[in-house]
C-alpha cells in the first residue's frame, strides 16, 4: 500500500502555514504548554460561521483548506481525520456548565461542536461532501489510525483523493487537569518517587494531507508503510518490531537515510536512546517535538516535516541531532511512542 | 479483495438485558428496557426515561471478573462484558494467545465521561481521582478490551457520533479483506452520562414519554446505554478451525450527509447513498433483504428524512422496517453494533423484530415500521443503518453464509 503527498497544511506551534522557509528560525518553546500560531481565519472562513466555530475548528478548517488549495482539489473523495483529545474547549464548555449549572439553562452549541468527528464533518458541509468520513481516536496512534484508512482507501481504489488530517487542541484546563495526573512527565523504564519528575514540553496542532494512489506529475512524497504496536515488552522487542516491519518493506536500517524520532528534547527519554545508540546507531538521527510540543497527533507535523524534506532534498538543521544526512534522501522513517504504551512508525519515500 | 469476512462471534449488553440468551428473551417477550433512571445521578431522572442498565458499576465490575483493571469506567465496563461474550461464542478463550494475528477496532462517543463528570472539578483544583483523567479517553475501553482478551495485535478507536460502531464493523472487515488481521474484534461501548443526557436536552430532541419510532406523533429519543461487539474473520481462517459462522458481512458503506451538523438534509440523501453504496459493494439486490433495522431514533427529522431514502431504493417493495431503539433508547456509540447483534439474531432465526410504541403512520410515508414479531421466516439479508451528528451515515449488510 502506498499514497502520494500532493498537498499539505499545517497550522502549528512554528511558522508553518504562511512562512515560506522550512524551520529555518524555529521558534523555541518557552513555556510548559505551547499553542499554535493561528492565521488571519478570515481569508478561510465566514466571519459569521467564525465567531461560532471553537480554536480546534478553526485549525483544522483552514489547514485542511490549504491542503486541498495546494493540491489543487475541490471535492476530495474522503475525508479521514485522527485526534486524540478531539474538541476539548467544546467539551470543557459544555461540561463545566452541566455541573455549574446543576443541568439547567445550557447552551446545544458547545454541545454540538464536542463530538469527536466535529470538523471532518464541518469540512464535509464546507466543501459539499457526501463521501466517506472517518475519525479516529485511539490517543497516540490516532492518525496513524487515519493514515493507515486512508491507505486502505487508495489501494481499493487509485484514483482516490483522501484528505487526511491529524489534529490536536490543547487548552489551560486540559493541561492543568492532565499534568496534574502526570501525563506529560517524561517517560522512564521505572518510577522514582523520590525524584521530581522531568515534564515535556506541551503543544499542539492541525495538519491536513492530500494523498492519491495513482503517480502525479508532482509529489512530495509517498507514504510507504504504516505500523503500530501497543505496550512492547523491552527494547529488544522493539528493535525487533523496527527491524521486521523495514524487512517487510524491503528495507535494513542502513537503508532509512533520517530517522525523525519522537523525543521530546535532546536527551530523549530512555527508549529512544537506547535504539538511537542500538538499532539505528549508524542512522542520522533526528527530533520534531522540541518545535511542535507533545500531542496526541504530533506525528503528523512530523509528516510535514518529513514530506517536505523528501521533496527539497534538503534536512534542516533544526531537526538534526546526529549526522546531518546523505546527498540524496530516499527513506524517512518517522518513530514515536507515548510513554511507551503506543508505538508508530511512519514510512515516506521519495 | 479475495477474503470475504464472516461473523463467528457476538455479545451483547444493554437495558434489556446482559448476553444474548437475556436478549432474545427480552425481544420475544416485548420488554423495553426503558424507563426512569435509577443508576445514573442527574436531576432529569424521572423527566426522561432511557435505557439504563439496572447494574450499578460494582455489580458490573462483577460480572466481568477476572481481570478488571482497578480504575475502570462504565463504558469501558460494558464493553469488556460484550466483547468477552462475544469472544467466548467464537470459540476463542480470554488469556490465551490468539491463533492468528488478532485486533479490536471499539467505538465509543464520549468515553469515560462517565467518571469525568463525577470528578471534575476534583480533576482540577484538589488533584484527587486522577486516575480517571486517564481512563477518560476513547482509547481506553479499547485498550482494556485487548489486555483482557489477549488480543491487542492491532488496535484503534472510532468516534463518529452515533455511526461510530457501525464504522468499527466496517473498518474491522477491511482490515481483515486487506489482509492486516486474520480477525478482528469490533464494535462500541457508551455508559449514559448527564454530559449526553444533557447535551441531546438541549437539542430539544430527548422524549419526555417513550420514543414512538416511525410514528406519526413521535416527540424524539429517548437514550440508552449498552455495548455490542462482532467477531469477524476471514473465511478462511473460520473454515480452518472449523468454527460456525453465524453470518457474512456483504455490504457495508459510509457516506455523508453533508448538510448539517446535527439535522439530516430534506431528502435523506446521506442516507440514501450509505445504503444505495452498502448495496453496491457486492452487487447486492435490494429485493434480497428481508428486514430493516432501521436507525429510527424516533426524532421527527431522522425517522422522515430515513424513511424517504428507504422508499427511494426500496419502492415499490419495502422490506419489513423497524427501529428497535424503543427497547433499547439510543445507545449512542454503541447503536451500529448492537444493531448489528439484532440484525445477525434476525437472520439466525428468521425474526423480524417489532417496532415497539407505534402510534400510527407518518402522513409523509408510504409504509408502516413491522409491528408483530415474526420469526421462522426466510429471511438472506439484513440491513442496518447508522446515522450520526457531522451526517455521519452508515449502513451495513449482513447474510447468510
Amino acid at each position: 500500500m502506498e499514497a502520494y503527498i500532493t498537498g499539505l497544511g499545517s497550522i502549528s506551534v512554528q511558522n508553518t502555514f504562511e512562512a515560506n522557509d522550512f524551520l529555518q528560525n524555529p521558534k523555541p518553546l518557552d513555556s510548559p504548554v505551547n499553542y499554535c500560531i493561528e492565521p488571519d481565519y478570515k481569508k478561510f472562513i465566514q466571519p459569521i460561521q467564525l465567531r461560532r466555530m471553537g480554536r480546534i475548528l478553526r485549525m483544522g478548517v483552514t489547514a485542511a483548506a490549504k491542503c486541498l488549495k495546494e493540491g489543487g482539489v475541490d471535492l476530495p473523495d474522503a475525508i479521514i481525520t485522527g485526534t486524540g483529545l478531539g474538541m476539548v474547549q467544546d467539551t470543557e464548555k459544555f461540561l463545566t456548565s452541566v455541573i455549574e449549572n446543576e443541568e439547567k439553562f445550557l447552551n446545544p452549541t458547545s454541545f454540538i461542536q464536542s463530538t469527536h468527528n466535529t470538523v471532518g464533518a464541518h469540512i464535509a458541509v464546507m466543501l459539499k461532501c457526501n463521501h466517506y468520513n472517518f475519525t479516529y481516536v485511539h490517543s497516540s496512534i490516532s492518525f496513524e489510525s487515519a493514515l493507515l484508512d486512508s491507505l486502505m482507501q487508495v489501494s481499493e481504489h487509485p484514483g482516490m483523493k483522501v484528505l487526511l488530517g491529524g489534529l490536536d487542541e490543547m487548552t489551560d484546563i486540559y493541561f492543568r487537569i492532565s499534568d496534574n495526573a502526570g501525563l506529560w512527565n517524561k517517560y522512564q523504564a521505572e518510577n522514582n518517587p523520590s525524584m521530581d519528575p522531568q515534564k515535556v514540553k506541551v503543544g499542539e496542532g492541525a495538519s491536513f494531507f492530500l494523498l492519491t494512489g495513482t503517480r502525479p506529475a508532482e509529489f512530495y512524497a509517498r507514504f510507504t508503510g504504516m505500523e503500530t504496536f501497543y505496550k512492547p515488552a523491552d527494547a529488544g522487542d522493539i528493535s525487533s518490531r523496527i527491524a521486521g516491519f523495514l524487512q517487510q518493506h524491503g528495507l535494513d536500517p542502513h537503508d532509512i537515510d533520517f530517522v525523525l524520532s519522537g523525543q521530546t528534547d535532546q536527551e530523549g527519554d530512555i527508549i529512544y536512546r537506547e535504539l538511537k545508540e542500538g538499532l539505528f546507531k549508524n542512522n542520522n538521527f533526528g527530533y520534531y517535538k522540541h518545535l511542535c510540543g507533545e500531542y496526541y497527533t504530533s506525528p503528523a507535523f512530523a509528516v510535514w516535516i518529513a514530506a517536505k524534506m523528501l521533496k527539497n532534498q534538503i534536512v534542516p538543521d533544526a531537526v538534526v541531532l546526529r549526522g546531518s544526512g546523505p546527498n540524496t534522501l530516499k527513506h524517512v522513517l518517522i518513530w514515536n511512542h507515548f510513554r511507551n504504551i503506543n508505538h508508530s512508525l511512519i514510512l515516506l519515500s521519495a | 479483495m479475495p477474503s470475504r469476512v464472516v461473523i463467528t462471534g457476538i455479545g451483547i449488553i444493554t437495558s434489556i438485558g446482559n448476553g444474548i440468551s437475556e436478549t432474545l428473551q427480552s425481544i420475544r417477550s416485548l420488554k423495553s428496557g426503558i424507563g426512569p433512571i435509577s443508576i445514573l445521578k442527574t436531576v432529569h431522572r424521572e423527566n426522561f426515561p432511557s435505557g439504563e442498565i439496572k447494574l450499578t458499576d460494582q455489580e458490573l465490575t462483577e460480572l466481568a471478573r477476572p481481570g478488571v483493571p482497578a480504575t475502570v469506567t462504565r463504558t469501558t465496563l460494558l464493553g469488556l462484558i460484550a466483547a468477552r461474550e462475544a469472544y467466548i461464542s467464537a470459540g476463542l478463550k480470554p488469556g490465551q494467545k490468539p491463533d492468528v494475528k488478532t485486533g479490536i477496532v471499539s467505538a465509543t462517543t464520549v468515553g469515560g465521561m462517565d467518571k469525568t463528570e463525577l470528578h471534575y472539578f476534583d480533576f482540577l483544583n484538589n488533584k484527587q481521582h486522577l486516575e480517571y483523567v486517564h481512563t477518560h479517553d476513547c482509547c481506553d475501553n479499547t485498550q482494556t478490551i485487548a489486555e483482557y482478551l489477549g488480543a491487542g495485535d492491532f488496535m484503534t478507536t472510532i468516534s463518529t457520533a452515533c455511526s461510530s460502531s457501525a464504522n468499527a464493523i466496517m473498518f474491522g472487515a477491511r482490515l481483515i479483506r486487506h489482509g492486516i488481521v486474520g480477525r478482528i474484534i469490533a464494535g462500541g461501548t457508551d455508559a449514559l452520562s448527564k454530559f449526553t443526557l444533557n447535551g441531546f436536552n438541549t437539542l430539544k430532541i430527548l422524549d419526555e414519554k417513550k420514543c414512538r419510532p416511525f410514528s406519526s406523533d413521535r416527540m424524539g429519543l429517548n437514550l440508552g446505554e449498552g455495548a455490542g461487539f462482532l467477531v469477524m474473520e476471514s473465511e478462511q481462517l473460520a473454515k480452518r478451525r472449523n468454527q460456525e459462522v453465524l453470518c457474512e458481512l456483504t455490504g457495508f458503506a459510509n457516506a455523508n450527509d453533508a448538510y448539517h451538523q446535527t439535522a439530516s438534509s430534506p431528502d435523506g440523501y446521506g442516507p440514501f447513498l450509505a445504503m444505495k453504496n452498502a448495496l453496491d459493494l457486492n452487487g447486492t439486490d435490494p429485493r434480497e433483504i428481508g428486514y430493516i433495522n432501521a436507525h429510527g431514533t424516533g426524532t421527527d427529522n431522522n425517522d422522515l428524512t430515513e424513511g424517504f431514502a428507504i422508499e427511494k431504493i426500496f419502492l415499490p417493495a419495502i422490506p419489513p422496517v423497524s427501529s428497535t431503539k424503543a427497547f433499547t433508547g439510543h445507545t449512542l456509540g454503541a447503536a451500529g453494533a448492537i444493531e448489528a447483534v439484532f440484525s445477525i439474531l434476525s437472520l439466525k432465526y428468521g425474526m423480524i423484530l417489532p417496532n415497539l410504541n407505534y402510534s400510527g403512520k407518518i402522513s409523509e410515508l408510504s409504509f408502516e415500521p413491522a409491528l408483530k414479531l415474526q420469526e421462522g421466516l426466510e429471511i438472506r439479508s439484513v440491513l442496518s443503518n447508522s446515522f450520526g451528528f457531522g451526517g455521519n451515515d452508515s449502513s451495513l449488510i449482513f447474510s447468510k453464509y
